[in-house]
């Protein structure tokens, strides 16, 4: 690094900045000081950009998805092409107004703090596109980020101390701020300007019908399919990233291929969702099949890339378990009791992530109470 | 009788430069430093002046506190040369070998041995300092009453001396040495297969430990054995030290002699060595090239001292490492989707599932990253400490300097060496070592 950038040099207040960048290109030639002489070659940068990369059949998906369901229902032909091509100039604004604001914010709170810029918010600002609507405006986007980043990292200090998932957090500040503009038909669709919904077009999700049972969804009439499978694939609409479960599939196994993620989360979500999906239905609540719950709204997404956040989720392997099921449980009850609002992954992870230290704290209680156990045995 | 125990966390480091089992040679030098802070919890007073005339097993150090603990010479000379650092500190006495060694004589007769006969001599000859006490990790209190003393017969880490070749041909001096400390506490002694040359010592409980590294710390044995709690002691001493024991006892000297495991990437022909702790690293020239862009030093790469080239073996070291220094920038390094030439036991890196993860590796003292707070959970950390112990909690209650959640999470067990593993997995590039020294020694001002 120049002289100028360190500390006493003109330009100090950059060095978080430069120090970012040079480290993006290559790995410094720091070595270590005590302890471990030698260290892995493992990183975050590298634990983070691999979990970017689970992310991005999703976010491709989501781009063609966006022209798909454009064309469906402003009644065009579908053509793949066109389509990504639509999708790609509709979602590529949002990354960056993501990661333009975010990623100033990080820059500026890691000079303050005098510390090296974490990598954490390259992935945060990957995932936020993704899980919100296609249609919202830009500068509720900017807000939004701005207030998830500062109120929901930096006053924390920073990655690895935050307690709710930046993401979720940046979606749950548009819904409650915005409510107009995150749901009811207009805003799932993206539209050119002066366009308008063919008639008989819906811009509501599957999600939005579920509250009124199986018949509501079989027969919304809506221009896109509606059945398991479609949803499935992922066409529907829906927050960009969120819609088919085979690319969100794709990211699950590169994730717990490397480790990145924990098995054991994704694996309680999804068990703790189909145990209240599943008490539900036997208990004639509902007449959806607790399978749907799997594949409609952001319920993949949630499961495979929120609540899988190492920072705030559980830390333990015994709390893991409960965590994910507490919020896969969690997620289907706001769908099934709350017709007001259907989408209940975003509220459940984040109530996960605020139960999560309560939950390990009780787990390494329970360790710490048996160990003492046994010196009284012994 | 032997216990088994298998041990499924850890991981070895395939670190290059392994010596060959074969080649043996006598380094003698003729300066020998004796070095207060090998002595963890020793607050030195200096009982020699430079012009001195000392034996091997002249009292040379004691500590202020405890009188009765002393560091004695390990060889007879002459003080050289006291030095002393910023403030006076005491940094090394020097001594100035004879041609030929004279011992003072310890010798006791063979039925007289109590427990106090026992802990006098050891105390006399200054071999007491071999005792390491846990927890804490300080040298041994001689009043305190130790629940057991345990005895790691193999080390599992990177380029470690191989005991089962070092100092085979010293098992009756070793069963001396188990006989001697059978005395004051049951004895437990760890090896690593039920045919080991140390699997059949009496007068002691024989435990068959199996797993990577760490399974050779004596600390996760005494874990997996017994666990220590909260006012209980127990004595550790390393193998190569307990021979030094038992030769005090049948033959009545103080004799340190040792093999010592000169190993690493920038060693030019690994060997072993017979030799005395406090040689200086001068007298290894012979196994590097150039002193400059490589960092010697006295033990092992998780947990040794950077001794440089103008340090001396430590006390307790059976082995040298000699590494490269990691001062080159490495263009796109974490962003490649293959880095061959470095080692990495994380997933995100594809050696584990090409099979390069057992390929020796030629590693240097890269970071390969920049300090971060902590981001993986503690699931993460957890595979590399094989103890009942929840690891980034401990850790994180001494970052905090919090007492409490320090002794519920288990700091009366370990030692910095335990999380050595942790430390150089950990992907935020913390001194977590540091991090639970830190928090031992609030616990022994606290403590005290």
């Amino acid at each position: 690094m120049n002289k100028i950038f360190e500390k006493g040099g003109k330009l100090y207040w950059l060095h978080s900045t430069v120090d970012a960048f040079e480290t993006f290109l290559h790995v410094p030639g720091t070595v270590t000081r005590k302890g471990a002489h030698v260290r892995d070659a493992v990183d975050l940068k590298r634990i983070m950009i691999i979990a970017v990369i689970a992310a991005v059949p999703a976010a491709l998906f989501g781009m063609w998805n966006t022209g798909y369901q454009h064309a469906l229902a402003t009644g065009a032909d579908p053509r793949f092409w066109a389509d990504l091509w639509f999708g790609f100039l509709k979602v590529l604004p949002l990354f960056i107004v993501s990661y333009v604001v975010g990623l100033a914010i990080e820059f500026a709170s890691a000079q303050i703090r005098g510390e090296e810029v974490n990598e954490g918010y390259l992935v945060s600002g990957f995932f936020i596109p993704l899980i919100v609507p296609v249609d919202v405006p830009l500068w509720m986007l900017a807000v939004a980020v701005a207030f998830a980043v500062i109120f929901g990292k930096e006053v924390f200090g920073g990655t690895g101390m935050n307690i709710w998932n930046p993401a979720l957090l940046t979606r749950a500040f548009l819904f409650f701020s915005y409510p107009n503009s995150m749901s009811g038909s207009e805003t799932w669709i993206a539209l050119r300007k002066g366009e308008t919904l063919v008639d008989g077009a819906t811009g509501a999700t599957p999600l939005s019908f579920i509250g009124d049972g199986m018949d509501a969804l079989t027969n919304s009439g809506a221009q896109y399919g509606t059945g398991f499978w479609d949803m499935f694939i992922g066409i529907v609409p829906g927050s960009v990233g969120e819609t088919s479960v085979i690319a969100i599939l794709l990211g699950a196994i590169i994730l717990l291929w490397t480790g990145v993620a924990s098995w054991r989360i994704m694996l309680s979500t999804v068990l703790g969702a189909l145990f209240v999906g599943g008490l539900a239905q036997l208990c004639g609540g509902t007449d959806v099949p607790c399978l749907y719950h799997l594949v409609m709204g952001g319920f993949a997404f949630g499961a495979v890339f929120m609540a899988t956040d190492p920072v705030t989720s559980a830390q333990t392997d015994c709390g893991k378990w409960i965590y994910g099921f507490f919020i896969g449980a969690v997620c289907v009850i706001i769908r099934l009791f709350n017709p007001g609002y259907a989408e209940g992954m975003m509220l459940a992870i984040l109530l996960g992530n605020t139960f999560a230290p309560l939950i390990d704290y009780y787990v390494t209680d329970r360790h710490i109470a048996r160990r003492n156990k046994v010196v009284k045995a012994a | 009788m032997s216990n088994s125990i298998n041990l499924k966390k850890g991981l070895d480091i395939p670190l290059a430069g392994v010596p060959d089992l074969a080649v043996k040679r006598t380094v003698l030098p003729d300066i020998v430093a004796v070095q207060p802070s090998d002595f963890k919890g020793l607050n030195p007073r200096l009982l020699v002046r430079e012009g001195d005339k000392v034996l091997a097993g002249s009292p040379v150090l004691a500590d202020k506190k405890n009188p009765d603990i002393l560091v004695t010479s390990p060889v007879s000379g002459t003080v050289k040369e006291v030095v002393r650092g910023d403030k006076r500190k005491l940094l090394a006495v020097l001594v100035k070998a004879d041609e030929e060694q004279e011992y003072l004589d310890f010798s006791v007769r063979k039925g007289d041995l109590t427990a106090e006969v026992v802990k006098d001599t050891l105390l006399k000859s200054g071999l007491w300092a071999a005792f390491i006490q846990r927890p804490y990790g300080i040298v041994a209190d001689p009043s305190a009453a130790p629940k057991a003393v345990f005895v790691s017969a193999f080390s599992t880490a990177p380029l470690a001396a191989d005991t089962e070749f070092t100092l085979a041909s010293e098992v009756s001096l070793l069963q001396a040495g188990v006989s001697a400390l059978a005395k004051l506490a049951p004895v437990h002694v760890s090896v690593k297969s039920a045919d080991s040359a140390f699997a059949k010592f009496s007068d002691a409980t024989v435990h068959v430990v199996k797993g990577k590294h760490p399974a050779g710390n004596v600390g996760v044995q005494i874990a997996a054995v017994s666990p220590i709690r909260k006012d209980e002691t127990v004595l550790t001493i390393s193998l190569a030290l307990l021979a030094a024991v038992g030769r005090l006892f049948t033959t009545g000297r103080y004799d340190v002699r040792r093999t010592v495991a000169v190993g690493g990437p920038a060693t030019n022909g690994p060997a072993y060595i017979n030799t005395l702790p406090g040689i200086p690293m001068t007298s290894l020239k012979e196994y590097y090239v150039h002193p400059e862009g490589v960092r010697i030093i006295s033990g092992d790469v998780l947990t040794g001292r950077n001794a440089g080239e103008a340090g001396y073996l430590g006390f307790y070291d059976t082995q040298v490492t000699l590494l490269k220094e990691g001062t080159e920038p490495e263009l796109l390094g974490w962003a490649r989707p293959f880095r061959f030439n470095q080692y990495s036991a994380d997933h995100t890196y594809f050696n584990w599932c090409l099979g390069l993860m057992d390929k020796e590796r030629d590693m240097d003292t890269n970071l390969h990253g920049g300090p971060r707070a902590f981001v993986m959970p503690d699931s993460y950390y957890a595979k590399y400490l094989p103890m009942d112990i929840y690891p980034l909690y401990l850790v994180k209650a001494c970052l905090a300097d919090d007492i409490d959640n320090m002794e519920k999470y288990g700091i009366y067990e370990v030692l910095p060496e335990d999380f050595a593993l942790i430390e150089f997995m950990d992907p935020s590039k913390n001194y977590v070592q540091d991090i639970i020294a830190n928090g031992i020694d609030l616990m022994l001002k606290e403590m005290a």
